[in-house]
């Protein structure tokens, strides 16, 4: 009993740390429990179109970082015989093109990828410095500081001040026509918000639709809250007044500045286009942990081919189990230990049908084979050398016979794993002369029914998404196969072997005295 | 009266299960590093000669390849003999021989095998197709058993043999095994062999079945299976309590067989008996085991034990 309780300490430690590390890497790297899971990721395209004048040009156009709700994936451009640097490390990031000399029409083109995505909580930059109001005209100024306390009056904090006046901009109110009169509405609203000296910056923002071509970019206005400590901000539609951030609406650049800053040339254009992607999670992730692999240490990380071959060794386990549930809990008999799972990770390489039909072909002329061997009094090693050469003969005569059939899962067949198949064969050969051909179907039926369950088991997409995202879970697997082996209660199958105890009385003998005739 | 017994019933009556078989008695009782001793007959031989219990003599043994082809020179000293596998089990590979002129050789259903015959089934047996995983074997040409009168009809084409279950030295439970023509001459419970529970206290056949169900006559030869009675128990009971400090093991199958001439004799042991014994005797091991275990095990000599048993679970 003492060496019990280390025992289940261990098994609880191990089954704490693989769902702990599930629950970790669910929360932290937002891996979904259920596979299927879609995100979407927006590539959008910036166009900017200019006539140059015959000048050397250096076209600088800010763009998009990661923001709240967006993580940027990639970027890319197209301008061919322009020089290109990325300005990522500026306050405001840009690109900017630069060529010795350029006439006519140009088009530059930006593209970026996004990834929509709810858990992004980027911060946004601090607040920007309280400028001093301009000096305004006298009657302007009167107008502005009367809109401005009507304002206060409304409202209880910067925020909602801000769009008690933004709100009033879009008034047909006489005065607000007077503040409109030089300006425009954008201009309005900055004035007043420094006026109100209240923090606040205009953004160009894009709001993002489906197969949109030549959207224009649109004048946002975001507002600082009094609380400097959580950064809260809201955002206002210049356009309509209107308060709040759409979930689809990708602020393209953050600094009160214009879009694009051209020299060499004129009549500068920018227009986009957007297009939608529904990524399944594994990818959308696979691009955003891309560079950040170090601390989250993950399987994503592998190149593409090693990611496949862990997919696969990682359903071993789960194949395991079910062999050892089946051998433990239910009785089953199969030939070899393992054998179950080896070829459910066969079928899975194939299809179902045809990989069930192909090994039962593989193994039965297989047999065939072996009975004529067995009769010429070989070395065991020679005999197995012989089966897997043949088995190897098979398959590619069973392949190519299937490929001229145009059967095409066949050619599947040279999934199956040969020195086991061979060594399967072998065994079921000796059991075919030891105890018959009842105990070959036995054993044999035993062998492709557990291999079956694993196998609807190992291709099920959940157990896959589980095992492969949450390689944690393998320790709880290892705790649930240290609690299988130390089972001692009785198999399902004994219950049904050890059925004649049910009539049992007190009295263990079968035979009746009077039977007992004297001899 | 449903396919199915509960769980809670076969504890009741104190039934063994294959996963408490393998934890706790094998595991718990066996030694792994004695294994080999019950695992190859040949060594089990010499361990029971030198601890002066009785066996089958030994008429060769067939080691290398090259000894096969000079088989024959062995084989003519004796009129009948059996050749099996040093280290196979379940009964595998084991040819018996009960007559042969100088060309054909009989087996026990007159069917006649030619001397390349009987070379080809020794060379599988050094090759290992007989033994655990495989491994290189010898094959041992033993003396055949001639059953005793008493029990001639009650096997078909094979021995009968005796197998007693001892733990910790008390021999706990005890069968005797009656091949049939379903059986094929085999002893094994599960290919059809009548397996008939023997009381452990007088010798007496208690209760039998075949197929885990029970039968009261022998299906190929009608005799009556309660008239089954072993003469000398006590000298069965003696040898196989003895197994226990020969081998070491503490859960031990020790399998017997009664020659006409000279008496029982120590046929193998084996490290991993069956449950099918339990059926057998339509008892559970699990409440002999524990009164047995609940015993304060001062070294008791084996005939204490015997005495023990014989008394404890009458």
């Amino acid at each position: 009993m003492q060496q019990k309780i280390p025992f289940y300490l261990l098994v609880i430690l191990l089954i704490c740390l693989g769902l702990g590390s599930a629950v970790y890497r669910h929360i932290n790297l937002e891996i979904p429990w259920l596979p299927g899971e879609t995100r979407e990721v927006w590539s959008v395209e910036a166009r900017l179109e200019f006539a140059a004048l015959g000048e050397p040009i250096i076209a600088q156009m800010a763009i998009p970082e990661t923001q709240q709700g967006f993580t940027l994936l990639e970027q890319s451009t197209a301008s061919p015989g322009f020089g290109l640097s990325y300005l990522t490390e500026e306050d405001i990031p840009a690109v900017r093109w630069s060529t010795q000399e350029a006439a006519g029409k140009q088009v530059l083109y930006y593209r970026a990828r996004f990834l929509l995505d709810k858990q992004q909580g980027k911060e946004w930059p601090a607040a920007p410095e309280l400028l001093a109001p301009p000096i305004l005209p006298e009657t302007t100024e009167l107008v502005a500081q009367r809109l401005i306390e009507q304002a206060r009056f409304q409202s209880a904090d910067q925020i909602t001040m801000a769009a008690q006046l933004l709100n009033n901009l879009q008034s047909d109110d006489q005065q607000v026509q007077l503040l409109l009169q030089e300006r425009s509405i954008e201009e309005a609203a900055i004035l007043l918000m420094q006026l109100a000296a209240i923090p606040a910056r205009q953004v160009t923002a894009l709001r993002l639709k489906n197969s949109r071509r030549n959207q224009e970019s649109r004048a946002y206005l975001m507002v600082y809250g009094e609380d400097s400590e959580d950064e809260k901000v809201a955002f206002f539609n210049l356009a309509t007044g209107k308060e709040g951030r759409p979930q689809r609406l990708l602020i393209w650049e953050l600094g009160d500045r214009p879009l694009i800053d051209l020299e060499g040339g004129r009549n500068t254009r920018v227009s986009f286009s957007m297009q939608r992607d529904v990524a399944p999670v594994q990818q959308a992730l696979e691009q955003k942990y891309a560079d950040v692999s170090a601390m989250q240490i993950s399987l994503h990380s592998l190149p593409l081919e090693e990611q496949k071959l862990f997919r696969g060794l990682l359903l071993i386990p789960v194949g395991v189990m079910i062999v050892m549930l089946m051998r433990v809990l239910v009785g089953l008999r199969t030939s070899g230990t393992f054998m179950p799972v080896l070829i459910a990770l066969a079928l899975m390489q194939t299809a179902l049908g045809a990989g069930l039909a192909g090994f039962v072909l593989l193994v039965v002329s297989g047999l065939v084979v072996r009975s004529y061997l067995s009769r010429l009094n070989l070395l065991l090693v020679a005999r197995i050398s012989a089966v897997i050469i043949i088995v190897i003969l098979l398959t590619a005569t069973f392949s190519v016979i299937a490929y001229n059939l145009r059967i095409v899962e066949g050619l599947n067949i040279i999934f199956f794993p040969m020195i086991i198949i061979a060594w399967t064969i072998e065994r079921m050969s000796l059991l075919w002369e030891e105890e018959g051909g009842g105990e070959v179907m036995k054993q044999g039926g035993g062998s492709l029914a557990v291999a079956l369950l694993a196998y609807l088991v190992m291709s099920n997409q959940y157990v896959q998404h589980l095992t492969f995202n949450f390689p944690g879970l393998q320790l709880v697997l290892l705790a649930l196969v240290l609690i299988l082996g130390s089972y001692t209660g009785y198999r399902l199958i004994e219950l049904v072997r050890f059925n004649a105890f049910q009539q049992n009385g007190t009295d263990r003998s079968q035979f009746k005295p009077s039977e007992k005739a004297p001899k | 009266m449903s396919w199915f017994i509960s769980p809670r019933q076969l504890r009741k009556q104190g039934v063994l299960g294959m996963n408490q078989r393998n934890i706790e008695y094998i595991s718990g009782h066996n030694e792994r590093r004695l294994f080999p001793l019950v695992d190859d007959k040949l060594k089990t031989k010499n361990l029971a000669i030198a601890a002066g219990l009785s066996v089958p003599p030994l008429v060769g043994v067939i080691e290398y390849q090259h000894q096969v082809n000079k088989i024959d020179e062995l084989l003519h000293t004796q009129d009948a003999f059996c050749i099996k596998p040093s280290k196979g089990s379940g009964g595998k590979g084991i040819l018996v021989i009960h007559d042969h002129d100088d060309h054909e050789y009989f087996k026990p259903n007159n069917q006649a095998l030619s001397l390349a015959d009987i070379k080809r089934h020794t060379s599988n047996i050094l090759a290992g197709l007989f033994s655990l995983g495989g491994q290189p074997d010898k094959a041992i040409i033993e003396y055949l058993i001639h059953f005793d009168e008493s029990f001639a009809n009650y096997s078909y084409e094979g021995v009968p043999d005796i197998r007693i279950i001892v733990f910790k030295g008390f021999p706990v439970m005890a069968m005797m095994r009656l091949s049939t023509a379903a059986s094929d001459g085999k002893a094994n419970l599960h290919q059809g062999a009548v397996g008939v529970g023997i009381d452990i206290v007088t010798g007496k056949a208690s209760y039998a079945i075949q197929f885990d169900r029970p039968v009261e006559h022998h299906p190929d030869t009608g005799m009556l299976l309660s008239d089954i009675n072993i003469d000398g128990w006590q000298e069965l009971l003696n040898m196989a309590a003895r197994c226990y400090e020969m081998s070491g093991l503490g859960y031990l199958g020790v399998d017997i067989v009664l020659d006409a001439y000279q008496g029982p004799m120590l046929l193998e042991l084996n490290a991993r008996p069956g449950l099918a014994i339990q059926i057998a005797n339509n008892q559970g091991l699990l409440k002999r085991f524990d009164k047995i275990a609940a015993l304060d095990d001062a070294a008791l000599s084996p005939e204490a034990r015997v005495d023990f048993v014989q008394t404890a679970f009458s």
